[in-house]
């Protein structure tokens, strides 16, 4: 008899886990998710660090402390196994006061105190030679060598693919409404689309996890949204070749100036506190981006004109009562393991947070667990046409000709490549056609011209390869359609 | 590259749209052997999407739609039997000297390297979207540029919302408003920045004919509703086009369409370092519509943004002259270039130099509108008289060569009140 694992939320969290499990013959896993695709939620909008693991106190957040350096390491095995978009560039947390030199100093205590490996301090000289076009003001930095940075939906993305080839089942649009436990134990999860059985749910519901830890009865925790907000600037505009951070202030890491994956200039995140009740407020604001504006300008003087700006975002933080994140098998309710308070840096902890479970599974919850004879730890790419030779092209026509043609003209996306993504939302198990869900797998839209021209072409694919009329096709899901019908629908009089 | 199957020609355009198969249908006319390139399943460009009249006056002296138009240029570049290629996307241009380039692209059938001794790039313009003006606030669904809106309607027909704001006066905000407004929709207001309206004339009577209410220095700041656009915030402007603290309102409607301007696309251009002229956004360009890189050549949208599709068309027949000139001579032939520079009142102009070897149209805005003009030269002594002028409409003016050749360095184009 297998023992049925439910694990509430696809974000990087809950797909790590899902895919750590995946590994186990006897435990037959459900990923089950509210949105109509992966990675959607915290996951989606961040700053896409592997952190170093140096500033985690750990004396105060523990757990923290001790996955995001774990986290680390074994994001250098993920990216590779599963094709994961990265690069490993370094940090400089930048002074630029003599004062600044004693945080650095005490973060460089904490760093080896967590076993992260290479930091140094730096200065002046070797300063400019990391980053020379840093602010003439910086007087030294401490240099994180290990830091890196992922593409995070593209992340989720690619561990949920391989969790499902792996036989995890997913569960999209499916919301979580109760959980069901009897005489102290775990039964299963309700949910709009029914009921679930489960000898173990797993809570990795993001900024949600309180509310569905109240629904299995614990209440030790509430979760506020923090919220950050970004620019991301136009191609070509150029960024720093290392992840740069202000000496933090005991709020926060500060703002960083990056150059993201994809080349692009970025700087974000600020901080605000929203109330509980704020968790969706995903809304991009003037004074917050001027905040970010202002911090980013201390690090990286030369920002581009505000009409270089192709996008501004926000994301939201889940802070939880305490700090620290909350990783443990409840006691009351045996079966029931919170995964919650998943802040910053979870994104970087999420591998070392699913061995973690894993471990509370088999340690806590007393099951063996017995390994599969074959596992697949790998996941193979999509297909992108930006990264292919003409000579490449020349090879992959050959299978599909519509691999080449260019869809995307700023990040130059064959409809090859929209195709592929398609088949694999399907997959697993996108039920909505979204763009967005294109627009994660293969970069159409994120560029210059921001999809004004490939949207309608990606909409019309969608349209044809999920058999509905185009304006059914949603940006992001359900209440998101692109239109209101055919042309003539208020013509005729007959709208909903 | 070696591997790559290889082409020969003498001229590529790329883009096919009115300027780039203006451009071919000339060169082929000039005996030159031409292939045009486009991105789109179809030629025309933008044009199939543009389903309104105003199209050809001058060209055909008839008033056709866009895809009429672009039907009659298709129709002729099939007759003449020019090259051409669909769903090509160009993924790099390369400049190994003034006579021999090389356009790398990508189609279904693969990629492929053509050998060239010109380009005309005619790739025209991208809009620009709500995030390059500073809006913040949601991004649900119901927010789309105009161009954008335009193709989803009239190409993949689809009705987008019942409720619209419209951001920018200009010829196409205006024309989205009808086309909303024809389908049934409510067109709840058209938004401008600037203390007056951006569109050609017979364009703001849309306004009236449809009772579209105009909201002058105002600018949208903001758009919420999570998943599709609920409202949109609005706010008052100076003259200095400050915000004017206090007057936010709020607009309900379920569709915002950025209307806000057009940006040349110049990605290829710049990849190999033709000169770029930051206020058209376009390369920097001769009278034969040449760039700052021998041998490559210009028109349309990606040079400087223009109103009417006949002048596209006149600047991709020109550059096919320049691309037959540069050919026959192995260079453009010239004593001198003379620089035209922007005096009072003029915000942008092309061609940027002149040879005084033929005679030359000069396209132009201004940065404000006045009443009872004159455009002057004062280098070689030209004046013109006009009633008004505006931003929204292009100045085009003859010079011919005997005046060029009166200069001595540059000349001036000024506009200034009588
Ligand atoms: C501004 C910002 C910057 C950050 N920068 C970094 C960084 O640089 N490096 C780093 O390591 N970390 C960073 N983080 C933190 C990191 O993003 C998060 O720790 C991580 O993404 C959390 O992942 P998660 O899977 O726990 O949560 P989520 O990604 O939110 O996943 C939870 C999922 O649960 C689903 N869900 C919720 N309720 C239900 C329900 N009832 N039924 C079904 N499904 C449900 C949600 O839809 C969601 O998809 C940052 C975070 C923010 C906001």
């Amino acid at each position: 008899m297998k023992t049925k694992v439910a694990i509430i939320g696809a974000g990087i969290s809950g797909a790590s886990i899902a895919r750590v499990l995946s590994r186990y013959e006897n435990l037959e896993v459900h990923l089950i998710e509210k949105a109509p695709d992966v990675g959607w939620g915290v996951s989606k909008a961040n700053t896409a660090l592997i952190h170093g693991g140096y500033d985690d106190d750990p004396k105060k957040y523990p757990m923290r402390a001790k996955l995001c350096i774990r986290g680390n390491r074994l994001w250098h095995q993920w990216v590779k196994e599963l094709e994961i978009p990265h690069v490993w560039n370094g940090a400089l947390i930048v002074a630029t006061k003599e004062e600044d030199f004693d945080e650095l100093e005490k973060l460089l205590e904490r760093g080896r105190e967590n076993g992260v490996p290479e930091m140094r301090i730096v200065d002046k000289e070797e300063l400019f030679h990391l980053e020379p076009n840093l602010t003439k003001e910086a007087i030294g930095a401490l240099w994180v060598p290990i830091v890196g940075q992922i593409g995070p939906i593209p992340a989720v993305i690619a561990i949920v693919e391989n969790a499902v080839a792996n036989g995890v089942k997913t569960h999209l649009e499916t919301e979580v409404t109760g959980i069901k436990v009897e005489n102290g134990e775990v039964k299963g999860v309700e949910t709009k689309n029914g009921f679930i059985e489960a000898d173990i749910v797993i809570n990795a519901a993001g900024l949600y996890a309180d509310e569905i830890a109240r629904m299995a009865g614990i209440d030790y925790f509430e979760i506020h949204p923090r919220k950050g907000e970004y620019f991301l600037f136009d191609e070509g505009i150029p960024g720093p070749r290392r992840v740069l951070f202000p000496t933090p202030t005991p709020i926060s890491k500060g703002i960083v100036v990056t150059t993201e994956i994809s080349g692009h200039l970025m700087i974000g995140p600020n901080a605000q506190d929203l109330p509980p009740e704020e968790k969706e407020n995903l809304a991009t604001t003037r004074e917050g981006l001027e905040q970010v504006w202002e911090g980013a300008k201390k690090l990286w003087p030369q920002l581009p004109p505000r009409s270089k700006v192709i996008r501004t975002f926000a994301g939201l933080r889940p802070e939880p009562t305490g700090g620290d994140f909350i990783i443990k098998a409840e006691e009351e309710v045996w079966g029931f393991i919170n995964v919650a308070g998943i802040r910053s840096p979870g994104l970087t902890s999420a591998p070392a947070i699913a061995y973690e479970v894993a471990e509370i599974i088999r340690h806590d919850l007393g099951i063996e667990l017995v390994e599969k004879r074959k596992w697949n730890p790998y996941r193979k790419e999509i297909t992108h046409f930006f990264m292919l030779s003409p000579a490449q092209i020349n090879e992959v026509v050959k299978r599909d000709p519509a691999y080449g043609k260019v869809i995307c003209r700023c990040n130059r996306v064959s409809e090859g490549d929209v195709l592929e993504a398609i088949e694999r939302m399907k997959f697993i198990g996108v039920k909505t056609p979204s763009v967005d869900s294109v627009k994660f797998r293969t970069k159409a839209t994120t560029g210059t011209c921001q999809g004004s021209f490939c949207r309608p072409r990606i909409i019309q694919l969608l349209a044809r390869e999920y058999g509905v009329g185009p304006w059914e096709v949603t940006l992001k899901g359900k209440g998101s359609e692109v239109g209101i019908g055919d042309v003539k629908v208020l013509f005729r009089g007959e709208d909903a | 590259m070696n591997d790559l199957p290889m082409l020969n020609y003498d001229v590529v355009v790329i883009g096919g749209g009115p300027a780039g198969m203006a451009a071919a249908v000339r060169a082929k006319e000039l005996g030159l052997k031409v292939l045009l390139l486009d991105d789109n399943d179809y030629l025309g460009g933008i044009l199939p999407q543009c389903i309104h009249p105003g199209f050809g006056l001058h060209y055909f002296k008839e008033e056709l739609t866009g895809p009429e138009f672009a039907a009659r240029f298709a129709k002729r570049l099939v007759e003449l039997g020019v090259d051409y290629r669909t769903a090509a996307r160009v993924l790099e241009i390369k400049n190994y000297s003034d006579l021999e380039k090389v356009v790398v692209f990508s189609s279904p059938s693969g990629a492929y390297q053509v050998w060239t001794k010109t380009i005309i790039y005619a790739a025209g313009a991208r809009e620009r979207h709500a995030f390059e003006i500073g809006i913040v606030g949601d991004r649900g669904a119901g927010i789309y540029t105009a161009g954008e809106a335009q193709t989803l309607m009239d190409i993949y027909g689809v009705m987008l919302g019942k409720e619209i704001v419209i951001v920018g006066s200009g010829d196409v905000g205006l024309i989205m408003a009808r086309r909303f407004a024809l389908e049934g929709a409510k067109v709840k207001a058209v938004i401008e920045l600037m203390p007056y309206p951006g569109g050609l004339a017979r364009n703001i009577m849309i306004l009236r004919d449809f009772d579209i209410p105009l909201y002058l220095s105002h600018k949208v700041v903001e758009v919420r509703g999570k998943e599709r656009v609920e409202r949109v915030k609005i706010v008052k402007v100076d003259e200095n086009l400050r915000e004017i603290p206090g007057t936010e309102f709020w607009i309900e409607a379920d569709t915002l369409i950025i209307s806000a301007g057009l940006v040349p696309s110049v990605k290829l251009l710049t990849a190999i370092g033709v000169e770029i002229d930051p206020t058209t956004g376009g390369p920097v360009v001769n009278d034969l519509f040449e760039t700052s890189v021998p041998g490559i050549f210009a028109a349309g949208n990606s040079v400087i943004i223009n109103d009417l599709v006949d002048y596209v068309a006149e600047q991709g027949e020109l550059a096919a002259e320049g691309a037959k000139l540069f050919i026959d001579n192995e260079g453009i032939p010239t004593r001198r270039w003379i620089k035209l520079e922007k005096g009072e009142n003029v915000r942008l102009l092309v061609p940027h130099y002149l040879s005084g070897e033929r005679d030359v149209w000069i396209y132009a805005r201004v940065s404000k509108p006045m009443e009872n003009v004159e455009v002057r030269f004062p280098e070689i002594g030209k004046k013109l008289r006009l009633p008004v002028v505006k931003p929204a409409e292009m100045l085009r003016m003859k010079l011919r060569k005997e005046e060029i050749a009166k200069a001595r360095d540059g000349i001036t184009m000024e506009v200034v009140p009588l």
